[in-house]
């Protein structure tokens, strides 16, 4: 039992890695991508073709995937995001669905749709056998290194000065670009660094969660779960949330292995019609 | 008690009538108002026109039959979605889960109840109304986000449920059920389609006046004044929550049509998970969106123009067709919708906002 | 003593530590023209939005017409006869006025949940927009979709659906904010005229136009009623003279 409560949170710290970028972006540009995923699994097969093609070590990969991912992100935020911010929702909406199927189908053209595996180096595969559980060393890893990430993350948010303009313009754009702050520039960093971890997430999780193509779409709603019911005022709600999501799926599909991920969606249906605005959010002026 | 005042009043104004919206003595009762409103609710030719080529089409294209009649349930999906999305504003991600409810419904009920299409067409009408009637709690509060979320959410259970159900469902390979009845009890479903693609043009016909009607309506506008303004909605008195139910209500009714339709349209009742796919929803959001939202006709040329370009761009590579829509979509919303259908904008600089 | 329409008892509203309402107690009689002034934020349209509904109160009671509708839905209390105007116009911009008001109009006559007959059919209905239409001039835009109308054009509908929803108690916030000088006085002998039973509550900030409709007035301070009087003594009170006029400027 023990075990799935470590499987459970190592899924849901990998979780809030992938979708904290969403999550800021959403609450800052009060944009719904819904193509996030997409730079989820560019991250993913970087990684891939870095280790089979080149016979770069995994370590490596993972940085690798992170400014690979950003940068797609930085470039796209700025070239096809931008125009979109001032958009109603639903063509938002529209534009994230197309950038998703344009970029599933490119991966299944370019690499084939049969699911990658990545080989992990030796030191990080096998597990401790504990007295009461067994640690996996891979996902102990996984849960240092988005530990490390999350208190990165919150260093930053709280400790920086980008960290205060952040937060500035989250809580009320408008003032904030009264205010003088360069609101453009904070987006394009945010967007870039938030698809960057997303990329980071895929490299990381692509052993775990599998990799192939239908990546973004399979796991949307994921991310979508741990965004609208953590919040996007903090960096906490979103890990909470997460590590909610990770843990009842883990113990949804050992235990009621019929019924899989429909816990999971009821779960959260009932848990946005009664507290709309998320589970963890405070009340945002917007 | 008002006399007192009339002294205190600058001199030299009559004071008009009691009740204002009888008006002062001295404004006569103009017909500006009663014409127009009239007007509004003539049918146009265009209208007449389209319901002619509709006709015209079973008999000049047989060919085609099971194209159109793709196209003839796709409009009737989409202007289901009309209602909620373009007439009341609500951004749903999974309308979906009542096609599919919809076409379950009418796929059971002809195997395991009785085969006659028309019968299992109103059940599978009253079952996914009352589908939208109950999951209408979900879209009334919250932000667009949200929405968006438990309208997915909803669509993704349906379709774990009938993943899971497959004893009843028949799982990922669909449900294979009876031979249908013949329509009326004289028109047997032929092998060409053409008894099905009539079936469907009547159906859609019907779901198009019908629609029709609601949405000139005082109600119909009444969900556009929630669209466009919910807080001034409800300070002139209308009760928000209860016509936001009764629309998704309708709309889910709709919905489950053309997805009962889908099910009987081969002559043997048939049901798969691609009913309750996300695709579907973000497909007949494009076909919707393509053709133009909130003036009821939309969902019927974006039908016919997503079913030509899905057609076209298939033939030419039947694999990786997701790829153009995708940039279809991109460049649609970058252009911006309602540019679109109006072509003279496209040489024309400048946003039409 | 005149009948007390609109009545409110010890109505607070806070905001996490912001009290933006504070233990206000007001009583708008029958046939009442009652103005509501005081310095910006004082919280007057926040006290309006917890009259309509809007908002919920921290606590404290509101009563309609001797009737308790503290927790009574907004729209609801719009079917009792409570109407408001926003300070900021709230239309329905993809609608004309034509639509508007007869959706108004007809919501009124308890027939907007018809959903067969088109709207406007009733000739009641359509003959009542007309005159409305024309009482506020808006009958030559009366097509035009309610998001092109110029900003004059669009305060007078603002106006125009309030009093379509045959008010009993109405509440106007600044109804000619933004209103160009020649174009107020008209307004306002709109408002003038109303009958004599139906009660308004005004808030506004153009002193003259306040001091020639109003009989009573209400001054708010920081959430709290600071003042309350006949328009003769609360103009002449040098008390509100210094808190709410100024520096002693007209």
């Amino acid at each position: 039992m023990l075990t799935l409560l470590f499987d459970g949170i190592a899924y849901g710290m990998l979780l809030f890695v992938l979708a904290v970028g969403l999550a800021v972006t959403l609450g800052l540009m009060n944009f719904i991508n819904l193509a996030h995923g997409a730079f989820a699994m560019a991250g993913g097969y970087v990684t891939v073709l870095l280790m089979e093609r080149l016979g770069v070590p995994f370590l490596w990969c993972l940085p690798a995937a992170f400014l690979f991912a950003a940068a797609a992100g930085a470039l796209l935020e700025r070239t096809l995001y931008r125009p979109m911010y001032a958009r109603p929702h639903l063509d938002q909406v529209l534009f994230s669905i197309g950038l998703v199927f344009m970029a599933v189908a490119a991966v299944d053209y370019f690499l084939g749709a049969r699911q990658q595996i990545i080989q992990l180096p030796v030191w990080l595969q096998g597990r401790f056998d504990l007295p009461y559980v067994d640690v996996g060393k891979y996902r102990l890893f996984i849960i240092v290194v988005c530990a490390v990430l999350t208190l990165a993350l919150q260093w930053i948010l709280t400790r920086t000065r980008f960290g205060s303009r952040l937060r500035a313009s989250v809580d009320d754009p408008r003032v904030a670009s009264g205010l003088g702050l360069n609101v453009n520039r904070i987006f394009l960093v945010t967007f870039a660094v938030g698809s960057g971890l997303a990329g980071l997430g895929g490299a990381l999780g692509a052993e775990v969660l599998g990799l192939d193509p239908t990546f973004p779409l399979k796991f949307m709603i994921y991310f979508l779960i741990v965004v609208s019911v953590g919040g996007t005022t903090t960096i906490t709600g979103p890990l909470l949330a997460a590590l909610l999501l990770g843990i009842a799926d883990v113990a949804g599909k050992y235990y009621v292995p019929k019924l899989g991920a429909f816990i999971v969606y009821s779960l959260m249906i009932l848990i946005l019609v009664w507290r709309p605005q998320g589970l963890f959010a405070r009340a945002v002026s917007r | 008690m008002s006399d007192s005042r009339v002294a205190d009043r600058a001199p030299g104004r009559p004071k008009p009538a009691r009740d204002p919206l009888k008006g002062s003595t001295d404004v006569p009762v103009g017909q500006g108002a009663v014409i127009s409103l009239r007007s509004q609710a003539r049918w146009r030719w265009w209208e007449f026109a389209l319901a002619v080529a509709a006709a015209a089409s079973w008999f000049l294209l047989p060919a085609h039959t099971p194209l159109l009649t793709e196209i003839a349930i796709l409009a009737l999906f989409a202007i289901s979605l009309d209602l909620v999305l373009g007439y009341a504003g609500i951004v749903s991600l999974g309308h979906t889960a009542f096609f599919g409810v919809g076409a379950y419904g009418a796929a059971l009920f002809a195997t395991h109840v009785m085969p006659d299409p028309l019968v299992g067409l109103v059940v599978a009408i009253a079952v996914s109304s009352v589908a939208g009637a109950l999951s209408s709690v979900l879209i009334m509060r919250g932000s667009d986000l949200t929405r968006l979320m438990v309208t997915l959410g909803l669509a993704l259970v349906l379709f774990e449920l009938a993943n899971k159900l497959d004893h009843i469902t028949g799982g990922a390979d669909g449900l294979q059920g009876a031979q249908m009845a013949p329509l009326l009890g004289s028109f047997e479903f032929d092998l060409q389609g053409r008894v099905a693609y009539a079936y469907c043009l009547v159906v859609l016909a019907v779901g198009v006046y019908f629609a029709r009607r609601v949405v000139k309506s005082p109600f119909g506008v009444s969900l556009q004044a929630l669209r466009d303004n919910r807080l001034r909605a409800a300070s002139i008195g209308l009760a928000v929550n209860a016509r936001l139910a009764a629309v998704y209500t309708v709309a889910a009714g709709l919905a489950g049509a053309a997805g009962a339709l889908s099910a009987q349209k081969t002559g043997f009742a048939f049901a798969s998970l691609d009913v309750l796919a996300f695709h579907q929803s973000a497909d007949v959001m494009l076909m919707l969106v393509i053709g133009g939202t909130g003036y009821l006709y939309g969902g019927i040329f974006g039908a016919i123009i997503f079913k030509l370009l899905q057609d076209l761009i298939s033939a030419w590579t039947p694999q990786y067709w997701t790829f153009w829509i995708g940039l279809f979509l991109i460049v649609l919303m970058l252009v911006g919708r309602e540019r679109l259908i109006r072509p003279w904008t496209w040489w024309r600089g400048g946003s039409t906002r | 003593m005149s009948a007390v329409v609109l009545e409110t008892k010890g109505l607070v509203k806070r905001f996490g530590g912001v009290t933006a309402t504070d233990n206000v107690s007001l009583r708008v009689e029958q046939g009442a023209r009652h103005a509501l002034i005081g310095p910006n934020g004082a919280g007057k349209t926040t006290l309006i939005n917890l009259l309509t509904g809007v908002l919920e109160p921290t606590a404290g009671s509101i009563a309609l017409l001797g009737e308790d509708i503290t927790t009574l839905a907004q729209h609801k209390r719009v079917r009792r006869g409570l109407v408001r105007t926003f300070q900021i116009n709230q239309l329905f911009n993809e609608l004309t006025p034509l639509q508007s008001l007869a959706l108004t109009v007809t919501n009124q006559r308890g027939a907007s949940t018809g959903w067969w007959r088109p709207l406007g059919r009733d000739a009641v209905v359509a003959e009542t927009c007309d005159r409305l239409l024309r009482q506020f001039r808006l009958d030559d835009v009366m097509d035009r979709k309610t998001v092109v109308l110029p900003y004059g054009k669009r305060r007078l509908l603002e106006i125009a659906i309030a009093i379509a929803c045959r008010p009993r108690v109405l509440l106007l916030d600044e109804p000619v904010a933004g209103v160009p000088e020649g174009e107020r006085q008209e307004i306002f002998e709109t408002i003038d005229a109303l009958p004599a039973d139906v009660s308004v509550l005004l808030i506004e900030h153009d002193m003259d136009l306040v001091f020639n409709f109003a009989r009573t007035v209400s001054v708010l301070v920081n959430g709290a009623v600071f003042a309350e009087g006949d328009v003769q003594s609360i103009s002449t009170d040098p008390r509100v003279k210094a808190v709410y006029l100024g520096e002693g400027h007209d």
